[in-house]
């Protein structure tokens, strides 16, 4: 049976931006902002339930961040997720691309690999799509970003379409592998009343009172939770000492339209009109 | 996002104390696995989790799909009737989210959820598109299966109802047994251990689903709701029924009315024989008839929402027609029938979840013969009660909604006009209006209601005091009527003023339920000032109506039908 983990990311619900939700300086006021399931990473967690009703396979979701993120987990497993980590810890706090994808590939080895790591194309608050990359380079496998389509899955190899920005290629390849997927792959389904009744009261262990911990562990009710030490990694290589990356500048931007221009709706006009679109964006080859 | 489950349901639903019938329906928290609830607190939490997950369902996934519904209708070919392709991703959504079994116990894969909580999602599904209630809604049949069938049905069956795989149908109409089933004439026939069904069924709803529940004459001879037993007949085991035609209807269009002809099919009888109408067919139509109450309530909220919406969007002589009184007047009566109606379809399904939980007491052997008597009788006078009043009032509303739209509603272009044919068909089937009438009289003049008017009067009202006693007065109004025609004795003349006293009855029990979410609630209490003033001018009006029919017509009631003899 397949080994698929899913990456996931806990993110500020960028997309419904109302009112005070950013702030003077042109950040996100994250407290103001819904915490949700990023969008393409549900699209991931899609690909990873059909492949598991095609063939067969044991979904591992993992996500990085603090406590609360545990919240999609659990929405995982309504969805059909197997199994759940939150990966946690005070030290990784800061994380840029770098550090999250050191982090995330040893999670990887240490619940023992996989056969497929699907990630969403990228995270709609740091819109990088590089986190899952990264982690394909570090495990030393290949990676197809950009994926539009499962098309095809069998034991030994899958095919998928990639979306190019005038090209779709469709590319086959082996395992292990690692694929970020778009929101075009497919529609992510709804959570399963059955398995919220299975799952609603998981949760991880710091979030039940102690008596019951042992009880909530034999009803299978406790997410586990990763910390750097359980991993031993090197603390440089964590959290804010581990990310060479440094925001330079934030400007806040208003987007404003300009230059438009009028055409009336006679057939030298829009001859006019087409002149000028043929002028700035058509360019004729030998 | 998008949610059906919003905070005025959950207002409305909170007022409901399932505290008693969850406990029962949990085994007493008794059962310590990891898919039973442990607590009310744990139910309270699911309950609400799986009503977000259904209204976020409903209001994204299948209402952006209910125009094609409409628009395309189902198929027939060859004696092939195919759904509109959007309502097949629709029962595959619900399906794959679990909800096809709500109230079914769990090891079918069922949600073992309240009748009040399945209620709220059939209500969320219709308000989205009516006529994939007509299928998801026929989870009925599984219930009656459920409740009635053998062990070795049930097995067979259920679980394929709760996985969505198959869908089902009841059976019972022909064309010469509408309203009245005892005519069924459809045979049975008996053959080597093995029944037989040969005969017609018309305006069956779903009849091509793989399941049908099929009333049928078993016994030769007996005429009469005697002679008549219930089969299970599943299209997969044998092929003997073919669908004759499809509808081609008013509304609901997606979902298929058939014909069905039934040529020596194999069947199987389910629970006794000459139980058939007497037992199932009551207790499934009663669970029918609630959700067509549900399917009526959801419509009359999508309209009224589509009205809310045109009228602050469109705008004539400088400014939305929301502010004109003659705009405002339309929508505030139509928000005073819609929730009061609420308040009384969720308070009916909650009195059929009292009456499930005794008559599994009873069954377990417990001595409740006492409260199951008064259960049954509760619900059985509220179903009807509850069917009279939302179809009415939903067709009310939908023909308000085209109304504010004007000429736009007439138009396919605005989905009123889809809601106002969807509605049309709520007060007819199950049971027209007027037998609701029938089956609710008798509770209203035995004096049903007395306790909730005790109730009433003991009631201890700080902001709704005055109105309490308004209403007190009214109800003592209502009780010297149903004396006046007790005491007239004459059966004609009682069959005739019945509807007005049902019609009373609707009124102050709204009311009744209403005054204590307007004394919790500040924010309703606008609207239920509304609703009282205009329900006790109603009464009012509704008193003096049957008084003189009385004096001017009294036992010569019969001749006002003279002109119409042919």
């Amino acid at each position: 049976m397949k080994k698929i983990v899913v990456l996931a990311k806990q993110v500020p619900d960028t997309a419904n931006i109302t009112g005070n939700t950013m702030k003077e300086d042109g950040t996100v006021n994250r407290g103001a902002l819904p915490a949700i399931f990023n969008p393409e990473d549900l699209n991931s967690l899609e690909v990873a339930l059909q492949i598991k009703e095609k063939i067969g396979a044991e979904i591992s979701v993992i996500t990085m961040g603090p406590p609360k993120a545990v919240e999609i987990l659990k929405q995982s497993l309504y969805m059909g997720a197997d199994k759940v980590y939150l990966v946690s810890d005070r030290k990784f706090a800061g994380a840029d691309t770098l550090a999250t994808s050191y982090v995330l590939s040893e999670v990887i080895k240490n619940i023992g690999g996989a056969d497929i790591i699907l990630a969403g194309r990228q995270a709609i608050d740091g819109d990088t799509a590089q986190v899952g990359p990264q982690v394909a380079e570090k495990l030393d496998i290949n990676s197809i970003t950009y994926i539009s389509k499962l098309k095809n899955i069998t034991d030994d190899s899958i095919t998928v379409e990639r979306d190019g920005e005038v090209q779709t290629e469709q590319i086959k390849t082996g395992f292990p592998v690692l694929l970020t997927i778009t929101s075009d792959a497919n529609e992510p389904r709804y959570p399963d009343c059955r398995l919220m009744l299975k799952h609603f009261r998981s949760s991880i262990e710091i979030n039940f009172e102690e008596h019951k911990v042992e009880k909530m562990q034999e009803n299978g009710w406790i997410i586990p939770t990763i910390t750097r030490e359980d991993l031993g990694l090197e603390i440089e290589r964590c959290g804010l000492k581990g990310s060479p990356t440094k925001v330079h500048k934030i400007k806040s931007i208003k987007l404003a339209g300009n230059n438009l221009t009028m055409y009336g709706d006679n057939p030298t006009e829009i001859k006019k009109m087409a002149q000028s679109i043929i002028k700035d964006y058509v360019e004729v080859s030998g | 996002m998008a949610n059906y489950f919003n905070k005025n349901r959950k207002l409305y639903l909170e007022h409901l104390d399932l505290q008693e019938i969850v406990k029962h329906l949990e085994n007493n928290y008794q059962n310590d696995s990891t898919d039973a609830l442990h607590s009310f607190t744990e139910a309270t939490q699911l309950y609400n989790m799986i009503l977000e997950n259904g209204g976020q369902i409903c209001a994204e996934f299948i209402e952006p799909r209910a125009e094609a519904v409409d628009q395309k209708g189902c198929s027939f070919n060859d004696g092939i009737v195919e759904w509109v392709d959007e309502t097949k991703e629709n029962m595959k959504v619900l399906a794959k989210a679990g909800l096809m079994g709500g109230t079914l116990p769990r090891k079918y894969g069922g949600l073992n959820l309240p009748v009040t909580i399945n209620t709220i999602i059939v209500e969320m599904v219709s308000q989205a598109d009516a006529s994939l209630m007509n299928l998801f809604g026929l989870q009925d049949i599984a219930i009656t299966i459920s409740k009635f069938g053998s062990e070795e049905q049930k097995n067979r069956v259920l679980p394929k109802f709760c996985a969505g795989e198959i869908s089902g149908s009841m059976a019972l109409t022909e064309p010469d047994a509408g309203s009245d089933l005892q005519a069924v004439t459809l045979r049975a026939i008996e053959k080597d251990g093995k029944w037989y069904l040969d005969g017609v069924k018309r305006f069956i709803t779903n009849g091509c689903g793989e399941v049908s529940l099929v009333l049928a004459r078993s016994e030769e001879g007996l005429k009469g709701g005697r002679g008549l037993s219930m089969f299970l007949y599943e299209r997969y085991r044998d092929d003997n029924m073919i669908v004759r035609r499809i509808e081609d209807k008013h509304g609901i269009h997606g979902s298929p009315t058939c014909e069905l002809q039934f040529n020596m099919a194999e069947a199987e009888l389910v629970g006794k024989r000459k139980f058939g109408l007497i037992k199932y067919v009551m207790s499934l139509m009663n669970g029918a008839r609630l959700a067509v109450s549900a399917q009526a309530l959801g419509i009359a909220q999508a309209a009224f929402n589509e009205a809310v919406k045109y009228a602050n969007e469109r705008e004539q002589f400088g400014k939305a027609i929301v502010h004109f009184p003659a705009v405002y007047q339309m929508l505030i009566n139509m928000q005073a029938k819609l929730e009061s109606s609420r308040q009384l379809v969720y308070t009916t399904s909650y009195y059929v979840d009292i009456l499930e939980m005794y008559e599994e007491k009873a069954e377990l052997g417990e001595n409740v013969r006492q409260e199951l008597k008064k259960a049954k009788a509760k619900a059985d006078f509220l179903t009807p009660l509850s069917k009279f009043t939302i179809t009415e009032a939903a067709n009310q509303i939908a023909y308000d909604a085209v109304q504010i739209h004007a000429g736009c509603g007439y138009m396919k272009d605005f989905p009123v006009e889809r809601l106002s044919r969807d509605a049309r068909i709520t007060n007819i089937y199950e049971g027209t209006t007027q037998l609701q009438v029938v089956a609710a009289i008798g509770g209203i003049m035995t004096g049903i209601l007395d306790s909730d008017w005790e109730k009433l009067a003991t009631m201890d009202l700080y902001y709704m005091a005055s109105t309490q006693k308004e209403l007190l007065e009214l109800v003592s109004l209502f009780k010297k009527t149903i004396i006046l025609v007790a005491e007239f004795k004459n059966k004609e003349l009682n069959d005739y003023v019945a509807t007005y006293l049902v019609e009373l009855a609707s009124l102050l029990y709204r009311n009744y339920l209403m005054i204590e979410i307007a004394e919790k609630h500040e924010e309703k209490r606008e609207l239920f000032q509304f609703f009282f003033n205009d329900s006790k001018v109603r009464a009012e009006y509704l008193v003096n109506k049957i008084k003189t029919t009385i004096s001017v017509h009294g036992g010569k009631i019969a001749n006002l039908k003279k002109e119409f003899i042919v």
